[in-house]
Order: C-alpha cells, then sequence, then structure tokens
C-alpha cells in the first residue's frame, strides 16, 4: 500500500496498462515531455518511448479521429483531452464515431478506447477550464462514462477502463489531482469492483446522497457534519455514469426513503434528472419525499470568483438533505 | 516497462535488417532531422510536392494512349488481358449502380448513392491495391467494395436498411461506408500509424470527395499524416458536385494545390482515365509503403448522377456541363483504346456483358431476398459486454411485444 496523490495514481495505473500491453499506446497535446499539464503522464514517454506517448497535434477531433483508425488497426488508444471545455471539438468523432462502430459493424469492430478528461471547477481558471460535460456523453450510447473520486479508484479505473473492449470517457476531478490516498498497486484488477459499479462510501439510514467525482469528498464532509446534527446519510459514490448502477442506488433509497442527488454540472437534463426520474419509477412507494437535486446552476461556468456560489458545497448540500427530510431550509415555505 | 523498450529496439532492429525501416516511428519532423527527405519547416520551397503536371492523362477522351515520360513505367506491367479486366471491372460496376438504382426506384432499396461516371477513379485505384492494405471508404464507393470482394447482397442491404453495416470490414480489409463526410480521413490516418507502430509495410487508403476538402477533419489528418509521416494515401474523387455545390464553393485553387501546404506531395490526375488513375495511385502506394509519408490524389471526375436517387440535379446543374462530361466517359474511352488496339473483340463484349447480366441478376435477387431484421436485433451489440440500462429496456420492449400474444381478458375491453 503506498500513499498516492490521485495525478500519481493514474500515472502508476497507466504505467501498468503499458508494461502489461504492448498495444496501449497514449495520445494527447503536450503529454510527452511535459508530461501532461497536470503533470498525469510524467515520465511515461522517457520510459516507453515516443511511439507509445505520443504528443499530438493541436487537434481534439484529429486526436480522437486517428485514435478510432489505431483500435481498428488492433490498439487500445488513451487519449487524453487537455481540458474539459476542449473536448468539443472532437465531439463529432466522439458521438458519430467511437459511439457507434461497435453498434455499425454489429462487434465486427471495436473501440477500446479510452478518452481521459479532466474536469470539473474549483481551480480559479479562466472560461473552458472548469466544465462538466458528462451529460452529453451520458446520453449517447455506445459509450462508458465513468468519474473516479479517490485515488485507489483512479489506479484500478484507469485500467480498467483501458482494458475495456467499449470505449471509455474518463472523468478526473482536477481540484483532486494533489489529494493523496492508499492505493495498492498489487491489487489485482480482477478481485477489483467493476467498472460499472457503484459504490456506498459512508453507510447511513435517513437520506441517501448520490455523487460522483469531485463532489464525493464533499458529500462525505456533508455526512459527517450531519451526523452531528443527528441525521445519518448515506452516501454513495455513483463511480460509473453510464451506466447507473440503479441496483444500489435503489437499496438504499429503499432504505432511507429519501433522496438527494449533487453534481457540478447544470441541472436540467443533468445526471440528477435521470437518476430522479428513475429512482422515482423504480421506488415511487419507498420515497417518504421528492429526489432533490444540488446542482451548479443553468449559467455558463461563471469567473472564477464566482465559481464558489456555482459549485453545490458542503452547506448546500446540507440545505437539500434538510430539504429531503422536510427538515426547516433555505426553501422552506416557498411553493413548487 | 524495461523488456518493452528493448522490444522496441529489437523491433526496430529487425525492420532495419528486413531493408524498410520506416521513421522511427512518430517522431519531430521539424527539430530532429530524422528525415533528410522529408519536407519540414524551412524546406518547403525546395521540394517539389506536385508532381504529373496540371493534369495527369495516360489516355486522351478519344482513346489514344498519351506517353508520359515519369508515369509511363507505372503501367507497363498492364498487359492486353489486364486492359480488358479494367473495362470488365468498370462495366460491372456501372451495372451495378444502374440495377440499384432501379431497385431504389422499385421499392427495394430505400436509397442508393449513385457513382455513375466515376468507375475509372474507383477501380483504377481500387485495383492498385494489395489485399493487406486497408481502405476507408465514403458511402459512394460500392465499385470499390465490389473489387475488395463484398458480396453483392452485403453492398446493398445498408441501403435496404436491413443492416447497420454491410460486409466485415475486418475481411476484406475495407471499412464500412462513412456518411459522415470526411470523417474517415483520420481513421486512414491513425489506422496508417498503427502500421508505423507494427512496422509492416501495408499502405492505406482514405477515399473522399470535393466537398471533403472543405471539412475540418480532412485538414486535421493531414497535419497528423505529414507530422508522423504516415503510410497513407488520401484519394479525392473531384465530382464536381456536393450535393448542390459546385466544387468552387470548396476552394479557391485547385484541391491538388492545398495537401502541399501540409508539406503532402500531391497529384492532379484525369480520374475518367483508368490508367492514369493507377500510375498516379501505385505512385502513392510505393511512397507509402517504402516510408515516404503520405500522398494526395485529386482525380478530377464527375457525378454524372444525382448525389443520392434522392437528389434532383437538374434544379442546380445545367445540362450541357452534363453533355461535355459525357463526352470524357470513362467506360466510353477505354473501349475507344481497346478497340485502337484490336482487343474489343465479341468475345470480350459478349463476356463482359454476360458478367454483368450475372452480377446484376445476383444483386436482384439477393436484395429481394433478404431476410428482415428481428425486432429485439435493435438491441444488440451497442456495447461488447452486456449493458444494464440496454437489457432493461430490451426486456421492457420484450414482455411489451410479447404482451400482443396474450388473450384478452373478458371485460378487459
Amino acid at each position: 500500500m503506498s500513499k498516492l496523490t490521485f495525478a500519481r495514481a493514474i500515472n502508476a495505473g497507466l504505467r501498468k496498462s503499458l508494461e502489461n500491453d504492448p498495444k496501449v499506446v497514449l495520445m494527447g497535446e503536450d503529454i510527452g515531455s511535459l508530461g501532461g499539464v497536470f503533470r498525469v503522464t510524467d515520465g511515461l514517454q522517457k520510459d516507453f518511448g515516443n511511439h507509445r506517448v505520443i504528443d499530438s497535434p493541436l487537434a481534439e477531433s484529429g486526436i480522437i479521429g486517428t485514435a478510432v483508425g489505431l483500435a481498428y488497426r488492433g490498439y487500445r488508444p488513451v487519449c487524453e483531452i487537455q481540458f474539459d471545455g476542449f473536448i468539443y471539438p472532437a465531439f463529432d468523432q466522439i458521438v458519430s464515431q467511437v459511439a457507434k462502430m461497435h453498434y455499425r459493424t454489429q462487434g465486427r469492430v471495436k473501440m477500446p478506447i479510452t478518452i481521459r478528461v479532466p474536469f470539473g471547477g474549483g481551480i480559479g481558471s479562466p472560461e473552458h477550464h472548469s466544465e462538466s460535460p458528462e451529460a452529453y456523453f451520458t446520453h449517447t450510447s455506445g459509450l462508458r462514462v465513468v468519474a473516479v473520486s479517490n485515488p485507489e479508484d483512479a489506479y484500478t479505473m484507469i485500467q480498467q477502463a483501458i482494458a475495456s473492449d467499449d470505449p471509455v470517457l474518463y472523468f478526473e476531478p482536477k481540484r483532486r489531482y494533489h489529494d493523496k490516498g492508499d492505493v495498492d498497486e498489487s491489487l489485482d484488477l480482477s478481485s477489483a469492483l467493476p467498472l460499472d459499479k457503484a459504490a456506498v462510501v459512508s453507510a447511513g439510514s435517513d437520506v441517501t446522497l448520490v455523487a460522483y467525482g469531485p463532489l464525493v469528498k464533499t458529500a462525505k464532509d456533508a455526512a459527517m457534519a450531519a451526523a452531528d446534527d443527528g441525521i445519518s446519510v448515506e452516501v454513495i459514490d455513483l463511480r460509473s455514469l453510464a451506466p447507473v448502477d440503479y441496483p444500489v442506488v435503489e437499496a438504499s433509497v429503499r432504505k432511507t426513503g429519501r433522496l438527494v442527488i449533487t453534481h457540478e454540472a447544470g441541472q436540467s437534463g443533468g445526471l440528477g434528472a435521470e437518476i430522479a426520474a428513475s429512482i422515482t419509477e423504480r421506488c415511487f412507494h419507498y420515497l417518504e419525499s421528492a429526489p432533490v437535486r444540488i446542482t451548479g446552476f443553468d449559467v455558463p461556468y461563471p469567473y472564477s470568483k464566482l465559481e464558489m456560489h456555482h459549485l453545490p458545497d458542503l452547506d448546500r448540500i446540507l440545505d437539500g438533505v434538510d430539504r429531503a427530510l422536510g427538515r426547516r431550509n433555505s426553501l422552506s415555505g416557498l411553493e413548487g | 516497462m524495461a523488456g518493452l523498450r528493448q522490444d522496441h529496439k529489437s523491433r526496430q532492429r529487425r525492420r532495419k535488417r528486413a531493408g524498410r525501416l520506416r521513421s522511427p516511428v512518430l517522431t519531430d519532423q521539424a527539430g530532429k532531422g530524422v528525415h533528410k527527405h522529408t519536407p519540414g519547416p524551412g524546406h518547403s520551397a525546395q521540394i517539389p510536392l506536385r508532381t504529373g503536371g496540371d493534369l495527369l492523362q495516360l489516355v486522351s477522351p478519344e482513346g489514344e494512349r498519351i506517353s508520359h515520360p515519369e508515369f509511363d513505367v507505372w503501367v507497363k506491367d498492364i498487359g492486353d488481358e489486364h486492359l480488358c479486366s479494367l473495362y470488365e471491372d468498370m462495366t460491372v460496376i456501372r451495372r451495378i449502380d444502374a440495377e440499384a438504382t432501379a431497385l431504389q426506384r422499385q421499392g427495394e432499396l430505400a436509397l442508393w448513392p449513385p457513382l455513375l461516371g466515376q468507375e475509372a477513379a474507383q477501380i483504377g485505384s481500387s485495383r492498385s491495391l494489395r489485399d493487406d492494405d486497408f481502405v476507408f471508404p465514403s458511402y459512394r464507393e460500392s465499385g470499390v467494395a465490389y473489387v475488395r470482394g463484398a458480396h453483392l447482397s452485403e453492398i446493398a442491404r445498408v441501403w435496404r436498411g436491413n443492416a447497420s453495416y454491410g460486409w466485415d470490414p475486418l475481411r476484406i480489409n475495407l471499412a464500412t461506408p462513412q456518411i459522415i463526410i470526411g470523417s474517415q480521413s483520420l481513421h486512414a490516418t491513425g489506422y496508417a500509424m498503427g502500421v508505423q507502430l507494427d512496422g509492416a509495410n501495408t499502405a492505406v487508403l482514405a477515399y473522399f470527395g470535393d466537398g471533403a476538402t472543405s471539412e475540418g477533419d480532412v485538414n486535421e489528418a493531414m497535419v497528423f499524416a505529414a507530422s508522423y509521416q504516415a503510410p497513407v494515401v488520401f484519394f479525392c474523387q473531384n465530382n464536381h458536385w456536393a450535393i448542390s455545390e459546385p466544387v468552387r464553393v470548396q476552394s479557391h485553387v485547385q484541391l491538388a494545390d492545398r495537401p502541399t501546404g501540409f508539406g503532402i506531395p500531391s497529384m492532379r490526375v484525369d480520374g475518367n482515365d483508368v490508367l492514369a488513375v493507377m500510375a498516379a495511385t501505385r505512385v502513392a502506394l510505393d511512397r507509402a509503403r517504402k516510408g515516404g509519408g503520405p500522398t494526395f490524389i485529386e482525380a478530377v471526375t464527375y457525378r454524372m448522377g444525382p448525389h443520392t436517387t434522392a437528389d434532383d440535379p437538374t434544379r442546380y446543374r445545367d445540362p450541357i456541363e452534363l453533355e461535355d462530361w459525357a463526352a470524357k466517359d470513362p467506360i466510353l474511352r477505354l473501349r475507344k483504346l481497346l478497340e485502337a488496339k484490336g482487343l474489343l473483340t465479341e468475345d470480350v463484349e459478349a463476356r463482359v456483358k454476360s458478367k454483368a447480366d450475372a452480377v446484376a441478376a445476383e444483386l436482384r435477387a439477393s436484395c429481394i431476398e433478404m431476410p428482415d431484421p428481428q425486432p429485439l436485433d435493435v438491441f444488440n451489440h451497442v456495447y461488447s459486454t452486456p449493458n444494464s440500462w440496454i437489457e432493461r429496456q430490451k426486456e421492457h420492449y420484450s414482455r411489451y411485444l410479447n404482451s400482443f400474444n396474450q388473450p384478452v381478458e373478458e371485460g378487459a375491453l
């Protein structure tokens, strides 16, 4: 067991994949000698060569489009999109090609492509550097979408994503890159929790709180704070955003009868909306109150002096918990 | 890790021994000076990137063989029998095209994108390929599919709406028809980068049209291909029309002048001259195999039919233009050459006609007899492993369909 930062944990996972499978190649902007703008690929080009850790031209569609061709040839490309807001030039290749190739060819051609995306806010960046575009991709069938929340998962899930024969969007919470955690580098992947499973990271009985990526830590902190008030919050780290592991969420809601979902992305058409609808369909008679969404606002990601208003924090999440419990909260007395 | 580096080194040594060392794959062209003969910043003015003149032609529209000092050597092995087989292929794919158009008019195909007029471009290029080469087509390359060995039913079934793909891409090294304009140019470039990593001497060819040259993906593909000197051939069929938009809307210069700005050698050939197309394609494929990087070919041809069977070119196209191009018909031109050489015997004519008839009949029969897909097939192969969301929807839809087979309870209505 070693103590690694989030970024080093991904780096260790990438290294392991490069060692274990000669068909794994890394592509992206500045991932070579620089080691990526967040240093996630630090040292990998030096150790594996510029034929396996490839500095790409500054063309996101080109990165993903050539990855499609490499996958056709039997490779397992791992593409880094430098920032969340830079992924849109590649949107067509991801949605029209990466996601559909397996279906189009009825399984003849597989697309084992991993697309790493540093995402989310909280680092005081200018425009286009703090977005949460995951819902565009969870809406696209053919893609698997995951968001990691801690170094241990980051280490195992990057390897699972690369080993998957399906394309995987792998969202990394960039404001957690420097958080440290225990990582068992000797862990056998086959004994790790599968890529498409959610995890209960904090057991509770009064309300279910669903989070993923950067907000899992915030949610766990909120659960600890709520415990001081005598409220028992069960926190679920979703891990997989497509597909969502509904059995885990359902089991929790059947127990607690109350559901709060939180994400940094805007509310409309977001993952919280989908989970609220699905859980309402599946567990209607178990629900004691309407599902609550605590999310970013439906605004373009704001300039950094305002981002802490936009991002759900511990207090806003607790306000949502109070709403789910019918306790006094900021919207008490408001109709609709 | 050390082992892998060792592997890489030994692979390089193997390739050196084999005498076909490509670039020590994916190196920086600009700074390191690895490639003496490839263009990089600072070299562009010295390197003649356009070859073959304004329009490479080896057979005139009148069917006369035109000698070319540089390109003759690339087709000198094409004897009488080979010429006749090219004529046969061109005739057969024109017949496939006519039959498929008829099948669409009769409601047997949902849509068909005709290739009429582009037979020389498609046959000349595809007949230059090896089996182990890999091809990324657009949606109009049915003639290429025929040459690569796709079954006629496989060519038809996408357009009938019976399947999302026709042939197995890995069986005939031909990707499925690409509908998104220009998208496949990047796939071809990525595949070619994989060929480099493998140290193979396979070449990759991407087909696209004049309209695609405006797409970002085609331009990005040229950037990647040039930077990594990938063994890819960009084969652009300039058929003059992107649905209703003439090529002048796409480009202010000849399309063959665009790749030179990326440092990619290019040729502009008469796309209705099957020999010129073969010569140019062979030059490009040879360059790719020898580690010389990408080539761009502009095959100047003409879409004599509509964009698809859903299109009406009389709304935007001058009929005189069509007449002009009919005089440059690729099959007519080859016929004239064969006649002049005394090769167009009754025997050859009968053989070609009977082949075309048989292919058309098989296309029709296989199309009409094609079994319909089953309703629950809609859920298959979205992922390579089960997905809980889709499994649930499949289960629910299956129950819904089965509900029609349940007896209606008395009083339920």
